[in-house]
């Protein structure tokens, strides 16, 4: 991906005579936006830094062994007895922030990313079921996407856990009950236009069956918007998570994700030890930012009514 | 004989866009007489109506006035600041536009709307202004002036719409007035009262008309003075009668050739075949020449606008001289 | 009109008791109330006697009914934490959400409208980028961490604003506000900005679109047609056509506002209704749970019903704005 994104942003606009593969322009087009190359560069980076956490942090905030109390709340940049330095100072329990941001990185992107997904399937899914079946199916389908898009997010998503109670799992299915609605409507939209091309009546014609015809032909032609969808609610999950954690009804406290790190931070605040809550909400803010500039740039280069 | 009320000299209005330079007007001169109407022909995208914001001062970005000059009773309005261009503006020159749905204001009245008007180029009291707008709503014949100064746009007609936007343009006996296809949407009868009421008073104020449209018949009713247009330049222009009689350029003899009504009954429709070129990238030498019936060697050359009758202007390097014979 | 009228409420209606179903079960069938409502130094004769009064030993379906009979009485259960009628309770605090609710919404269209405008009038100064680039901010800023930011710069840092509470308050129609006094003022200007973050993004770029919209129009061309001043094109014709959408847009959040609010009152210790669900959450005191969902499921809904009542009747208008004749 990486190298893609090199080769692309070095030719500026792409000239329309040479043969490209449509990857390759989508690729070309993706590059002419330097910021959001940026965000992907950015984001790729967070994503390596939160998959290799545990070999490269300096420290395993959740081995008790590896904590001195002793080093409680100490200021960015001062050294502690185990003998390395605290960039980012320590929190309460004397954990290194670095160590604790790069391990809450990897709850909140884990949620954040899992949840998108599975309510990608179950949306998408859903959506295209709508699309094709018609009639009563989709009533339904729609009707409970009407009422649930009607309230917002937080409140879905407060309701659910008030229910369920505090956990990873729990969140993870708030957060995919909160999303799916706007995977199934976006899939729904485009593939009521698709379905009506000559090539699905063609398929039809065949005498396909219909699951081939909905996954094979329906959509794939429906995943540009669904990726730009995805974008941006994995963006949307990884905030949500990260409210709800911070509310206290999200992650347990053994697992805590950024969020949770932000609100053990709070009280510490009042008192001007502001780097306990500063910094894993900078680390938050970066991650969201970047993914948003990636999904602004991909919706621009995917909808074909902004095409030139 | 007087000044002209208008004359556009060699005007060149470019459009910078990424994608290039789109030269939407292209080296366009013509002279519009004082009360004298001239009707600027050509399809959509030869670049008339963009003449037509030129000389209004609105051409919006990307595009700009590349060079030129629009003299407008001897003042260059190519040279003049936005604010003097602003004073003249729905004051000594007036625009009507194509689509009078789209040309009022929808959340305003009438009165608002005109009222505005009169008051952005004369000091006088909200009662003055009205009165003057209500006399004006007389003048293009729409009746019980006083209620429908408190309408809104949305209660209507099409007709009466375009009307009112006529109104607006005559509330200050402007010399000049831009018509850009003010007819074209309406229905035909309407549209033949509106020209008639156009011409009326074209003749009783001395106003100077430039009309623009596609549509040859209405020109033929109407136009003292006919300049056709074809990818941003003028290719020719002549006296109204002259010019429909005996054309010189091949793309107006197709112009005449494709209205229907000048067709023998039974004859298949003459047409011209292709289509517009885009004005970004337009191959060198004539523009119409992957279109035209009679192109050969020479016009690979940029041919210039010549005289080559009395009063009759072609940029043609193989004009229909002479001959009433016309393009097949 | 009536027919419609009848079938949303109807519907409404439907939905309100298909709610309080999710609701009552969500809440009640998962977990022991037992745990909760009786303390664990109590034997087991005192154990039953208290499931026994609150109906715990019957059937769920039996529960829901005597719930559903109390509701309709205005009777939505007592709090185990405050022993006070959980409506009482959620009543008591819900002019704080309201009022910060409503200066959020306030501050949004006074702060995203001129921003926006001018956005969309030079779209391509640095400014507009830069406001453009904040309003991305406003959507990607999770809402609470900005409340953390706010509160270290403006009450740590700067000790320009108190950090948490309501301040004093003033009397109106029997109820306190705290925009009745100089130190309520002090106290609510945080938290309103912090929960109108989000909608001065939204007003941003609705008021951007629009204008960038409405500029191309037709009538905005002929009003510059006419000679009139730019100010006069922009304040009179621009501005009247986007104004509408707009404050109708940030009238619909009005919903939306209120639910987050759970996020800035916790933030900001305010004592709102948002505050308190998650303080009973946190406690599980069903009964305020229970009621505080109900409350807002049946606010959601008839803020609903009269957008959509509010649309239809605009309809005919519209249409013939759009199609003339």
């Amino acid at each position: 991906m990486s190298d893609a994104t090199v080769n692309g942003a070095a030719p500026p606009a792409p000239r329309k005579d040479k043969v490209e593969t449509p990857f390759q322009r989508f690729v070309s087009e993706f590059a002419e936006s330097k910021i959001a190359v940026g965000g992907l560069i950015v984001f790729t980076a967070i994503a390596l830094v939160a998959i290799f956490a545990p070999w490269i942090a300096p420290q395993d905030p959740y081995d008790l062994a590896q904590l001195d109390i002793m080093d409680g709340r100490q200021e960015p940049g001062t050294t502690g007895g185990a003998g390395f330095t605290f960039w980012l100072g320590t929190d309460d329990q004397g954990r290194d922030m670095m160590s604790g941001i790069m391990y809450g990185l990897r709850i909140s992107l884990m949620v954040g990313a899992g949840s998108a997904l599975i309510a990608c399937v179950v949306g998408a899914s859903l959506g295209l079921l709508a699309a094709y079946a018609g009639k009563k199916t989709d009533t339904v389908i729609m009707r409970l996407v009407d009422l649930q898009l009607s309230f917002p997010s937080i409140l879905v998503a407060l309701m659910i856990l008030a229910f369920l109670g505090k956990g990873i799992m729990n969140v993870v299915i708030a957060l995919v009950i909160v999303e799916w609605a706007y995977y199934a409507r976006t899939v729904r939209g485009t593939a009521l236009v698709e379905r009506r091309r000559e090539y699905i009546e063609a398929a039809q014609c065949l005498a396909l069956p219909t699951y081939r015809i909905l996954f094979r032909h329906l959509l794939p032609n429906c995943l540009p918007p669904l990726i730009v969808v995805a974008t941006m609610q994995v963006a949307r999950a990884i905030a949500l998570e990260a409210t709800l954690s911070f509310l206290g009804l999200g992650v347990p406290i053994t697992e805590p994700s950024l969020g949770l790190l932000i609100a053990n931070g709070y009280e510490y605040m009042l008192s001007g030890k502001y780097w306990i809550s500063f910094y894993p909400g900078i680390a938050l803010l970066i991650t969201i930012v970047s993914i948003n500039l990636v999904g602004d740039q991909l919706r621009d280069v995917l909808n074909p009514r902004l095409k030139k | 004989m007087a000044e002209p009320t208008l004359e556009v000299r060699n005007l060149r209005t470019h459009f910078f866009t990424r994608a290039g330079v789109v030269k939407a007007v292209d080296d366009v001169s013509f002279t519009v007489e004082r009360g004298k109407v001239l009707g600027l022909v050509g399809e959509s995208g030869s670049g008339k109506s963009v003449t037509g914001f030129s000389i209004i001062g609105l051409v919006d970005p990307p595009g700009r006035i590349a060079g030129g000059q629009i003299l407008f009773k001897g003042r260059d309005l190519a040279r003049i600041s936005e604010e003097e261009m602003r004073s003249l503006r729905g004051n000594r020159i007036a625009m009507i536009f194509q689509d009078p749905m789209m040309t009022l204001n929808p959340v305003l009245r009438i009165d608002t709307q005109m009222i505005e008007t009169v008051q952005a180029h004369r000091k006088c009291s909200n009662e003055e202004a009205r009165q003057r707008a209500r006399d004006t709503l007389g003048m293009v014949g729409i009746p019980s002036p006083d209620e429908r100064l408190k309408s809104y746009p949305h209660q209507f007609s099409g007709g009466m719409r375009q009307r009112v936007a006529i109104a607006i343009a005559l509330l200050h006996e402007p010399e000049l007035i831009i018509a850009d296809e003010p007819t074209t949407a309406l229905d035909v009868t309407i549209q033949g009262q509106i020209l008639a009421e156009v011409q009326k008073l074209a003749a009783t104020t001395g106003t100077s008309l430039i009309w623009i449209t596609h549509d040859l018949s209405v020109v033929a009713g109407l136009a003292d003075d006919i300049a056709v247009m074809y990818a941003g330049r003028i290719v020719e222009k002549g006296a109204v009668s002259e010019v429909l009689d005996t054309p010189l350029h091949p793309y107006t003899a197709g112009l005449i050739g494709s209205v229907p009504s000048r067709n023998k009954r039974g004859e298949p429709l003459r047409q011209i075949p292709g289509m517009t070129p885009s004005l970004l990238n337009l191959p060198p030498g004539c523009a119409f020449r992957s279109r035209c019936p009679r192109a050969a060697e020479p016009c690979m050359a940029e041919p210039a606008m010549e005289q080559i009758l009395p009063g009759r202007e072609v940029r043609c390097f193989l004009p229909l001289t002479g001959t009433t014979e016309q393009a097949a | 009109m009536t027919v419609y009228l009848v079938r949303r409420l109807i519907q409404a209606l439907f939905v309100v008791l298909a709610m309080s179903v999710i609701v009552f079960v969500g809440v009640f069938a998962i977990g022991d109330p037992v745990e909760i409502l009786i303390s664990p130094d109590a034997d087991q004769i005192e154990r039953e006697r208290a499931v026994q009064a609150l109906g715990l030993d019957l059937p769920l379906w039996h529960q829901y009914l005597v719930f559903l009979g109390n509701a309709l009485q205005g009777d939505l259960g007592r709090s185990f934490v405050f022993n006070e009628p959980a409506l009482k309770l959620i009543l008591q605090r819900m002019p704080a959400t309201l009022e910060l609710a409503f200066g959020a919404m306030f501050l949004s269209i006074l702060i995203g409208l001129p921003l926006g405008l001018y956005a969309g009038l030079r779209p391509n100064a640095p400014a507009s980028k830069a406001i453009m680039a904040g309003s991305i901010l406003g959507f990607s800023l999770p809402t609470f961490w900005v409340g953390l930011m706010l509160i270290m710069v403006f009450a740590v840092q700067l000790g320009w604003l108190p950090s948490t509470g309501r301040g004093d308050t003033g009397a109106l129609f029997g109820l306190q506000w705290s925009f009745l006094t100089v130190d309520g003022l002090a106290h609510m200007a945080m938290p309103a900005l912090n929960l109108a973050l989000f909608k001065i993004s939204l007003v941003i770029r609705l008021t951007r679109a629009g204008v960038r919209e409405t500029m191309l129009m037709d009538y905005v061309k002929f009003a510059r047609a006419k000679g009139l001043s730019p100010a006069r094109v922009t304040f009179v014709h621009v501005f009247k056509n986007i104004l509408i959408p707009v404050v109708t847009v940030v009238g619909l959040e009005l919903g939306s506002t209120i639910a987050f609010s759970v996020v800035t009152e916790s933030v900001f210790a305010w004592p709102g209704m948002g505050k308190l669900i998650i303080d009973s959450i946190n406690v599980l005191d069903r009964p305020v749970i229970v009621a505080y969902l109900m409350i807002i499921v049946l606010m959601f809904i008839t803020i609903n019903l009269i957008v959509d009542l509010t649309y239809s009747m605009l309809d005919p208008r519209v249409r013939l704005e759009t199609k003339g004749t």
